[in-house]
């Protein structure tokens, strides 16, 4: 009689579970996206990929804009909980799963600093440079209008001054926070992926601590499921 | 940590804050303030490359803020505050929730506030010292574009009296300091912004009134005027200025 109800109990949880899995709104071939998944990937956690239709702007619909005001993918819903911005929705779904899968954010105190302080550098020097290079070889194109070289200039200058850094860093430790592979790492994955693609792979492949850190990234397990996704080409110059 | 607010005397175990008077370094000011927290400052002073500004602010890397605690140097002003809001969270103010949900909303708001709103501040702002801009921005184009970034402000606060809920928190604090370069411009239509929405007015002038946030305001001023030899007595520490440092590059390990 105990077995028959814990195997009752058993079947009720599961499907309680099933309809508890996190909801990810977005498209894999957008970068945001790209970034959340990789992070679910890497944290063996079950999701559900609800398409949103970038091109036919579903997400300026009102009902889209209820869950994120402005306007963009990806978006997260766990339960009663409804995030944005990717970088927020990386460090809740490593933190909530901290003990499953890939370690993205140390335990340690100090540690996880380090780990934070490289993911600040990602969204303020890093991301502002490469997603103005790759707005104007990926997405201007799309819009019908021509590539400004002006601006692709000068943000590969920065880009290539953040690369410095990023290589005298890897000359001293494998990954930007320190020995292991953290959301710090991760961060940087999607838009450099399509950067690559572009004519300017030369600012990776030339720096031979930075290029060996790229190749350690793309050789993931998570990395190889997400990549596919990742389906959008840039204009050849 | 106990040692270190029974005997504030003790140097070695003491905080160091490496900082200037501009910009990014309010927010870290403000924080240590918000907790409480004994530090020693070091002013670094960075007049001479203010007025290489690109229009990034931020030239990357070995610039001030820098926190040193013990053996950990910290940069970026958001890593420093995240790190002192969990290593001292009973400690002052509490500016990040417990709960994981929660503070997933706090995470939510600062990245708005670095991707979003940030860009298009310091946008803003390059029009008010293009003195020392080398670039002309045609300052009507920006403006539309930043009048549509408060927008989600204005929707946050019919909810709640915060960013993130019914307490201040991190994703407050870091909003303030450009928001008060912004209502320090000249230009009537940049204070419009703020003051045209009286959810996010009424938002700015309880965080203005905050004791951290006047002492910040109190030290940034002495920095600027660069009388900061002598040794500042505030209510809650003693803030001692150790030198006076030109350029300064921190490795980060």
């Amino acid at each position: 009689k105990q077995t028959r109800s814990q195997f009752y109990l058993a079947l009720t949880l599961s499907s309680a579970l099933r309809q508890m899995v996190m909801k990810v709104y977005g498209d894999g071939m957008s970068a945001c996206v790209a970034r959340v998944l990789l992070c679910l990937h890497e944290k063996e956690t079950e999701f559900e990929l609800v398409p949103v239709d970038l091109f036919a702007c579903h997400h300026k619909l009102p009902s889209f804009l209820s869950m994120n005001p402005f306007g963009q993918v990806p978006v997260l819903q766990d339960e009663d909980l409804t995030l944005f911005e990717s970088r927020a929705i990386t460090a809740y779904i490593a933190e909530k799963h901290k003990d499953k899968g890939t370690d993205l954010t140390r335990h340690a105190d100090k540690e996880a600093a380090i780990v934070k302080l490289w993911s600040e550098v990602e969204s303020h020097h890093f991301n502002p440079a490469i997603s103005a290079v790759i707005h104007q070889l990926i997405v201007v194109p799309l819009q019908g209008k021509t590539p400004d070289a002006a601006i692709v200039e000068e943000n590969l200058e920065k880009l290539g001054k953040v690369l410095d850094v990023y290589e005298e860093k890897l000359g001293k430790t494998k990954y930007l926070a320190g020995d292991s592979y953290t959301l710090a790492d991760l961060h940087h994955v999607p838009y450099t992926y399509y950067f690559m693609k572009t004519g300017h792979a030369g600012l990776v492949n030339d720096r031979p601590n930075v290029k060996a850190w790229w190749e350690d990234l793309c050789s993931r397990p998570a990395f190889l499921k997400v990549s596919p996704g990742l389906t959008v080409a840039p204009a050849t110059n | 940590k106990n040692e270190r607010k029974m005997n504030p005397t003790m140097d070695d175990s003491k905080m160091k804050l490496h900082c200037g008077w501009f910009f990014f370094n309010l927010a870290a000011i403000f924080g240590i303030h918000e907790k409480g927290l004994y530090f020693e400052l070091v002013f670094v002073d960075w007049v001479a490359d203010v007025v290489n500004l690109n229009y990034t602010f931020v030239q990357p890397f070995g610039q001030v803020p820098v926190l040193e605690d013990g053996d950990l140097k910290l940069s970026e002003s958001k890593a420093i505050m995240r790190y002192l809001a969990e290593q001292y969270k009973d400690d002052g103010t509490n500016l990040l929730p417990n709960d994981l949900k929660e503070r997933a909303i706090v995470s939510t708001w600062m990245e708005i506030d670095t991707i979003q709103f940030l860009p298009l501040a310091i946008l803003s702002l390059i029009r008010e010292i293009k003195s020392f801009s080398h670039r002309h921005y045609n300052g009507s184009r920006k403006q539309s574009q930043i009048i549509r970034s408060p927008k989600h402000l204005r929707g946050s606060f019919s909810e709640s009296p915060y960013l993130a809920g019914e307490s201040f928190t991190l994703a407050d604090l870091h909003h303030l300091p450009p928001i008060h370069y912004l209502l320090n411009t000249e230009d009537e239509k940049v204070k419009d912004l703020i003051y045209s929405r009286p959810n996010v007015a009424a938002w700015v002038e309880k965080m203005k009134s905050r004791p951290a946030w006047l002492k910040t305001l109190h030290i940034t001023d002495l920095m600027k005027r660069r009388h900061l030899r002598t040794q500042l007595d505030l209510s809650c520490h003693d803030v001692a200025v150790v030198a006076h440092k030109t350029v300064m590059v921190i490795g980060n390990n």
